[in-house]
């Protein structure tokens, strides 16, 4: 759907100029909800608003549905713009607009009949559930009907993409879970393809399929969004989930605690189903070692369960390989960590 | 310094002088915003167009607004008489100076224009562009709407600054209340006419004022 190749983007020019991106390769399925993450600078801003040309990309190519949008002369680029739905961080709104008129500009660019935009408007305000307000100006709503706003608008076009510029960066945690459940919403309705940057994780894990981490203007990890967040291999994803579950502390010592030949401490991945079974009771019933859960999270990555544990396991040195090797068999992932 | 007599003013030229002034005011601020407008927007879309040739074009512009805007517009009524003459035909009366109050105001207005433009959130520019909007239609559909508030201040401040400019005109034999104000107080030491025609374009001013800021009130939506 997306292809993005070579893409560079550099700043300025003669001795002061600053690169965004460097080479930057990166390819979006149609349907899915893809994710960028990365630290503000990393290049994520500059990446999404290539995608519709609102920056030139110094080099490169940027592929959408088939069409190389670099070589597209002004008036088709503006044609397949159309097909391309964005909303903002700052949401973007016509000020001077009632929300109806907002949410009808888009369609009011082209040629379509006044009772063709009232139908569509109508059904998008149901959608976004901002009926009662249309008549009213973006300053007399919150944070997130203003997005609302700017997603039903974005989709008034009928576009096969919808990018989201750091969209809920701006409001607040409950504010946000409902912007991205109707997100996914819109994404399973319409099998509307989503690229989104954002610097937070929850976001990803809430909604995303896919992820890339983006780190100096470049992809540094990317994959399905289970596989990066339950087994990061780039220092930067490592933080980025890092700062979700804190590994420090009372925790470090009973880890390093665990040295002493009769207890030793493991990191165990549960994935899809696994995640609700008993397998490490019954395991470590069956080898007769104790166990005590010094940190875990179960949770969701979207709708896949997943739970990661660190868990001692205590008695003789053979017992513990045994129980260890048992609980692999079974298909969990175990990383001995002390 | 002798008591003021205003019974013996002559209320029906003082009612020609302000039907002057009126008139002068409202054909040369409609020709100020015709030619203002477009030159403002000009200068905005030039001014951050990333085509050299037109940035080229926009320091020109910028320079010859500045240059009409710099000279003192009593100098400037008087070197535009020739051009105000084949304009025209006349170089006095109502007719004779609507060209030069136009040439002395429109670069000023623009310039209000321009800035007003500025004000228009970058964001939402950017967010008509990635829908598709072409250049007129970002125009029309979103720098004009957007800065209609600052707008209506520029055109509220040029038509004032008009006022003193009618008044001004006066002095190469314009007509209206700055003509009265001049040829009986200044000229005649008639005082009365000069206060009469004075408070009557104070009351003129401030009915402008009042009015423009009810009408960018109104338009303010943030």
């Amino acid at each position: 759907m997306i292809e993005l190749k070579s893409l560079t983007k550099v700043y300025g020019k003669g001795s002061k100029t600053a690169t965004a991106l460097s080479g930057l390769n990166l390819s979006i399925k149609k349907g899915e909800i893809f994710g960028v993450i990365g630290h503000s600078g990393a290049g994520k801003s500059t990446l999404i608003r290539c995608i519709n040309l609102l920056e030139r990309p110094t080099e490169g190519e940027v592929w959408v549905d088939g069409v190389e949008l670099t070589q597209l002369p002004e008036g088709q680029l503006q044609e397949k713009r159309r097909k391309i739905g964005m909303i903002f961080q700052h949401f973007n709104l016509l000020s001077s607009a009632t929300i109806y008129e907002n949410i009808a500009f888009p369609l009011r660019l082209t040629r379509a009949s006044k009772k063709f935009i009232d139908n569509k408007v109508k059904e998008l305000l149901a959608l976004v559930g901002l009926e009662e307000h249309r008549d009213k100006y973006p300053a007399q709503l919150s944070g997130g009907q203003k997005q609302r706003v700017g997603i039903a608008r974005a989709l008034a076009s009928d576009p096969d993409v919808l990018l989201c510029d750091e969209a809920t960066s701006a409001l607040d945690p409950q504010t946000t879970d409902s912007i991205l459940r109707l997100l996914l919403d819109i994404n399973k309705r319409f099998n509307l393809t989503i690229v989104l940057i954002t610097h937070e994780m929850h976001v990803i894990q809430s909604i995303c399929d896919r992820v890339a981490v983006i780190h100096g203007g470049g992809i540094v990890e990317q994959g399905e969004v289970t596989e990066v967040f339950l087994k990061p291999k780039h220092e930067i994803t490592r933080e980025f989930i890092r700062s979700e579950a804190q590994h420090d502390g009372p925790l470090r010592a009973a880890i390093d605690a665990s040295h002493d030949g009769s207890a030793q401490a493991v990191k165990i991945t549960f994935l899809g189903q696994k995640t609700y079974g008993s397998a490490l009771s019954q395991i470590a019933r069956e080898t007769g070692v104790d166990f005590a859960i010094l940190s875990g999270t179960i949770s969701t990555i979207k709708d896949v369960p997943y739970g990661q544990l660190i868990v001692r396991f205590e008695g003789e040195a053979g017992k513990i390989a045994q129980t260890i090797a048992e609980l692999t068999a079974q298909g969990l992932d175990v990383e001995v960590i002390a | 310094m002798g008591s003021l007599d205003f019974s013996k003013i002559n209320w029906s030229e003082m009612m020609d002088a302000a039907v002057s002034t009126l008139k002068m005011l409202g054909i040369s601020g409609i020709f100020t915003i015709i030619l203002g407008l477009p030159l403002g927007i000009v200068l905005y879309l030039w001014g951050r167009s990333n085509q050299s040739f037109l940035r080229v074009i926009y320091s020109i512009l910028s320079f010859v607004v500045n240059i009409l805007r710099s000279v003192p517009f009593i100098i400037l009524m008087v070197a535009l008489i020739p051009i105000s003459k084949s304009i025209v035909g006349t170089s006095i009366g109502v007719l004779g100076t609507i060209p030069a109050l136009v040439i002395g105001a429109a670069p000023f207005f623009a310039r209000l224009v321009e800035t007003a433009l500025r004000e228009v959130d970058r964001g939402v520019i950017e967010a008509a562009q990635g829908m598709g909007a072409s250049t007129r239609q970002i125009v029309t559909r979103v720098l004009l709407p957007e800065a209609r508030p600052g707008l209506l201040a520029g055109v509220t401040i040029t038509i004032v600054t008009l006022v003193s400019y009618t008044a001004m005109s006066g002095m190469v034999g314009g007509g209206g209340l700055g003509d009265l104000a001049i040829r009986y107080g200044y000229y005649r030491y008639e005082k009365e006419v000069m206060i009469i025609s004075v408070a009557l374009m104070v009351i003129l001013v401030q009915l402008l004022q009042m009015a423009g800021d009810r009408l960018v009130r109104y338009f303010t939506r943030k």
